[in-house]
């Protein structure tokens, strides 16, 4: 009976002592997930999550305080990019996917106050005060939150059109039979 | 006697080149307009530089070219331009591009043409010249000319060749280029000889065209001394064998890598149709405005013409009395062509064909079956990928797999889809990953620009931030200074100027904080107001009897307005006019 | 020397720990959708079962048959392997984050891996000295990974496969465990001596 004890209460001191020993030796700092799972984000910056930008969401994430399908601008493409990434199931995004849109400004309206210019995250639009605004559409990232502050709502959405140069070849779909 | 080397894989079809070689190069009449598209080369898009009503002359610029890779465009006949806007482009999707319309008049006058001495000129000068002249590869990549023609600097030019071995069935505008014009594609290809100063020039020709093959040696035996390093190489018929890594293999042996230049071991290659318009540009002062066309496929009269880019395309089929059940155009050649969409397309510098097609010629595809993995996809590749795998991949669209498979080495050629026994079309499936993992990288660069810029401003307002709040201690700082003197100073004079003195100072503080917001409040308020106002009180006054100058202007604006914000106009809650 | 390459080829292919013994399935069925973390996982899985292998003879022969105390074996054994678990995952969290996120919660089941508590039993069974018992060990373990990585494999190319509704996931990737299990059936009879 003594001896059971003896030998189990050493073998707990031995491991225990070289565990204790190993954890202090192999101690991480830092969690470089987050930086991972901020490339996989849009970079909209535009809230939508919840968090304010995609480096506070990234860094829910990694923590495990936020779910994956939180951010629409990603998609469904980026809810499947994430769970790739972290091994969590893929889930149905919490918000509709909106096709891509970026804003533009009805000239004639702009009064120059430059509201939207401090509002845009990504610094899209160009303009000073009593200047005309304009939005730069290749920087802009359609976060949308440029609308709101407008005091003439002269900013509008409008979808990206198909050019040659940004049209895509579609998935081949074969004809099998003809519906009747 | 060269020893020619093999590629792997490659298929048979039939040639069906019979048809289109028995009348000689017939010159295409005028057609009812020309719509001439800006961008028709690899790289930039460029500037139209005439406007609506201008008067052009036959080779006049009408495009410059924007950046170095990129190439001009010029006008093909004499004439007025009465469009510059997106029409329908030569492109598989259907979709418009920037066109400039000219209208012909009739008379088909020249520019003031300059001939050009280039043994004179610096090889900066002449790769300028053929820029400006709008030369591109005119065997179907149209990639500017003159930026494949500065040699590398650590590895000297061994071979150069030219392409003339037209290895896709159909098509046969190269033979008889070759055929009747062989002197001045030598010339041409002197000229890239003289640039690029390599040891030798091969011309590689396909077995089934003795007659250009003939015709070229003429051709360099008859130039003499000058073209000694010329010799004409007869290539094994071989689809792809015309393609320009597999003929660089064919001829010289050497495999170049996807990730090199082929100036990287030594070799380049050019179209026949190029080094021809090369001569053109530099010996005639013409700039590249026509290219020879086969018309042929379900057509009674199938030949090739020389057309002027721009020529609508149901026009120029028309000159070969299509059948009556034809029931499209495919451009290009039946293994990587495409069928035009909208048929008013006009003619551009990469189309070498029209095919007239018909459900009898080219019967539709049965439906694809699954894949059995028989393996002899990868036997047809001239590449020497894995077809089957990287299908697999791009069906379950999974892009980095296919990447892996190295699917950007896949040149479209079409002999995977061609011996497939189960009808798949894997060509289709591979353009579909190709543009998937394109949108992405471009969606990538995007967000990576977007947090730069985002950090950036966070960046920035922290900064101005720090800056106010130093500005404000400062002041602060020399308020309480100014303070503590006029104190000082009050103390030695009189007492009741002392508190007036202090308090006029004290004052001005608290209210200097304040009213820049209120007066900015204030200013807002006013403008909107009057935009308010503005947007109510425009009522579509007096717009009956408006000079012609003003309505112009209106129809402009108008005009503008719909561009920028689609075909629906965006009116306001009260529906007035938004001008 | 031959007693030893028997020892190894039975225990990688002959008596597959995982597709014949059917030992150790949630590391298979769990880690198994992506080959990277398949790798992680069977080399985790080896150094565990190995340096533990050799340590449980080690206890049992100088530690607890000297001392009669062989009904302690089962927790002895459990407490070494766990102590050597948790070595790994602290050195897999230092060397690779990416790996420690993506097999999670497998890395400290090693512990409770039947496979990992099996074979040091079995090795004591069959009565084996120091030596051989290593072998077994780490061939019991070569043998885990080697399925491990060919199960993967097969998943991710199942991955673009055109799989029925109800049999996606859990359910087609047991169909082919079952497969392969049939398909290692067919090295009976190969680890013939004696």
């Amino acid at each position: 009976m003594i001896s059971a004890l003896a030998i189990m209460a050493l073998g707990a001191i031995i491991l225990g002592a070289a565990l204790g020993f190993a954890s202090i030796k192999f101690k991480v700092y830092g969690n470089p997930l987050v930086e991972k799972i901020e490339g996989l984000l849009p970079q909209t910056q535009c809230g939508q999550c919840g968090y304010p930008g995609c480096h506070p969401y990234a860094e829910a994430i990694a923590k495990g305080e936020a779910d994956i399908n939180l951010c629409p601008p990603g998609g469904e493409e980026g809810v499947r990019k994430l769970a790739d990434l972290l091994g969590r199931e893929v889930k149905a995004l919490n918000a509709e996917e909106k096709p891509k849109q970026v804003a533009i400004i009805d000239e004639n309206t702009c009064i120059g106050c430059t509201l939207c210019i401090q509002a845009c995250p990504v610094d899209a639009i160009v303009g000073a005060a009593k200047q005309m605004h304009t939005i730069i559409a290749k920087q802009c990232t359609g976060c949308e939150l440029c609308l709101p502050p407008c005091p003439v709502e002269c900013i509008a959405m409008v979808a990206i059109p198909e050019t040659v140069d940004n049209w895509k070849w579609k998935y081949p779909v074969t004809e099998i039979r003809k519906a009747a | 006697m060269l020893q020619l080397f093999k590629f792997k894989g490659g298929v048979k079809p039939a040639t069906n080149k019979v048809q289109s070689v028995t009348l000689p190069i017939a010159v295409a009449p005028l057609p009812t307009r020309l719509a001439v598209p800006l961008h028709q080369s690899i790289g930039g898009m460029p500037r139209p530089i005439v406007e609506v009503g201008d008067k052009v002359l036959k080779g006049q610029k009408i495009g410059e070219a924007d950046g170095w890779i990129s190439a001009a465009v010029h006008a093909p006949t004499s004439g007025t331009v009465i469009e510059i806007g997106l029409y329908p482009a030569a492109h598989p999707s259907g979709l418009t591009a920037a066109t400039v319309v000219i209208e012909p008049d009739g008379q088909d006058r020249w520019i003031d043409r300059q001939p050009v001495d280039y043994a004179t000129l610096e090889p900066e000068a002449v790769r300028e010249l053929l820029r400006e002249a709008g030369v591109v590869g005119l065997g179907g990549a149209v990639f500017p000319t003159h930026g494949k023609l500065t040699a590398s600097k650590t590895v000297p030019m061994e071979e150069m060749v030219v392409n003339g071995a037209e290895c896709e069935p159909y098509i046969t505008c190269d033979d008889l280029l070759m055929r009747e014009r062989a002197e001045e594609v030598v010339r041409g290809a002197g000229i890239f000889r003289d640039l690029l100063r390599p040891k030798k020039v091969l011309i590689g020709i396909e077995d089934n065209k003795p007659e250009a093959a003939a015709a070229m040696r003429a051709a360099i035996t008859a130039l003499g001394d000058a073209f000694r390093e010329f010799e004409v190489v007869v290539v094994p018929t071989r689809y792809p064998a015309g393609g320009a890594k597999q003929l660089i293999r064919v001829l010289t042996g050497k495999e170049v890598p996807a990730s090199k230049r082929s100036t990287d071991l030594g070799v380049q290659c050019f179209n026949v149709a190029t080094a021809y318009t090369a001569w053109r540009a530099i010996a005639h002062g013409e700039p590249v405005i026509s290219r020879l066309v086969t018309v042929t496929g379900n057509v009674d009269q199938p030949r090739n013409y020389e057309v002027l880019i721009g020529t609508p395309m149901d026009e120029l089929l028309r000159l070969g009395q299509p059948k009556a059940d034809t029931d499209g155009i495919i451009m290009g050649g039946p293994m990587m062509g495409f069928l035009v969409p909208d048929q008013a397309a006009p003619v551009v510098k990469a189309t070498n064909c029209l095919i007239a097609h018909s459900p009898e010629l080219f019967p539709p595809k049965p439906p694809e079956m699954p894949c059995i993995r028989c393996g002899e996809c990868a036997r047809a590749c001239p590449h020497e990928l894995q077809p089957f795998e990287m299908y697999w991949f791009s069906r379950a669209k999974n892009f980095g797999k296919t990447q892996e498979y190295a699917i950007f080495d896949c040149i479209e050629c079409g002999c995977c889809s061609y011996v497939c026994p189960s009808r798949i079309p894997l060509v289709q499936y591979f353009r579909f990953a190709k543009s998937e993992i394109w949108t992405r990288e471009r969606e990538k660069e995007a967000a990576e620009g977007a947090k730069n810029r985002f950090e950036f401003k966070q960046l920035r307002e922290e900064r101005e931030k720090a800056e106010k709040a130093e500005k404000l201690a400062k002041a602060a700082a020399a308020q309480a200074a100014k303070k503590a003197a006029e104190a000082l100073a009050a103390a030695s004079a009189p007492a009741e100027t002392a508190a007036p003195a202090s308090a006029l100072v004290a004052a001005p503080a608290p209210d200097a904080t304040s009213t820049p917001d209120a007066v900015k409040k204030a200013t807002i308020e006013a403008a909107m107001e009057r935009a308010r106002a503005q947007r109510a009180a425009v009522q579509p006054k007096n717009i009956d009897h408006l000079p012609p100058a003003v309505e112009k202007e209106i129809a402009e604006i108008d005009a503008r307005h719909t561009q920028v914000f689609g075909t629906a106009d965006t009116a306001p809650a009260d529906g007035e006019k938004n001008n | 020397m031959s007693h030893y390459i028997f020892i190894l080829i039975g225990t990688v292919l002959v008596n597959n720990v995982v597709l014949v013994r059917i030992l150790g399935l949630c590391p298979f069925m769990g880690v198994s959708k992506k080959l990277e973390t398949a790798y992680g996982m069977g080399a985790a899985t080896t150094f565990v079962l190995t340096v533990g292998t050799g340590s449980s003879w080690i206890i049992d022969h100088y530690l607890l048959m000297p001392f009669d105390l062989m009904y302690l074996r089962i927790i002895a054994f459990i407490v070494t392997i766990a102590a050597f678990v948790q070595l790994t995952e602290l050195v897999i969290q230092k060397t690779s984050p990416m790996m420690h996120q993506t097999l999670g919660i497998y890395l400290p089941l090693i512990t409770t891996n039947c496979a990992v508590l099996g074979v040091p039993l079995l090795a004591l069974g069959a009565k084996y000295d120091f030596v051989e018992s290593l072998l077994f060990g780490a061939g019991s373990s070569v043998g885990f990974s080697l399925a491990l990585i060919l199960f993967a494999g097969i998943r991710e190319r199942i991955e673009g496969a055109d799989v029925p509704t109800y049999f996606k996931g859990t359910a087609i990737a047991l169909v082919t465990g079952g497969l392969m299990s049939l398909a290692f059936m067919g090295f009976a009879g190969l680890d013939k001596y004696q």
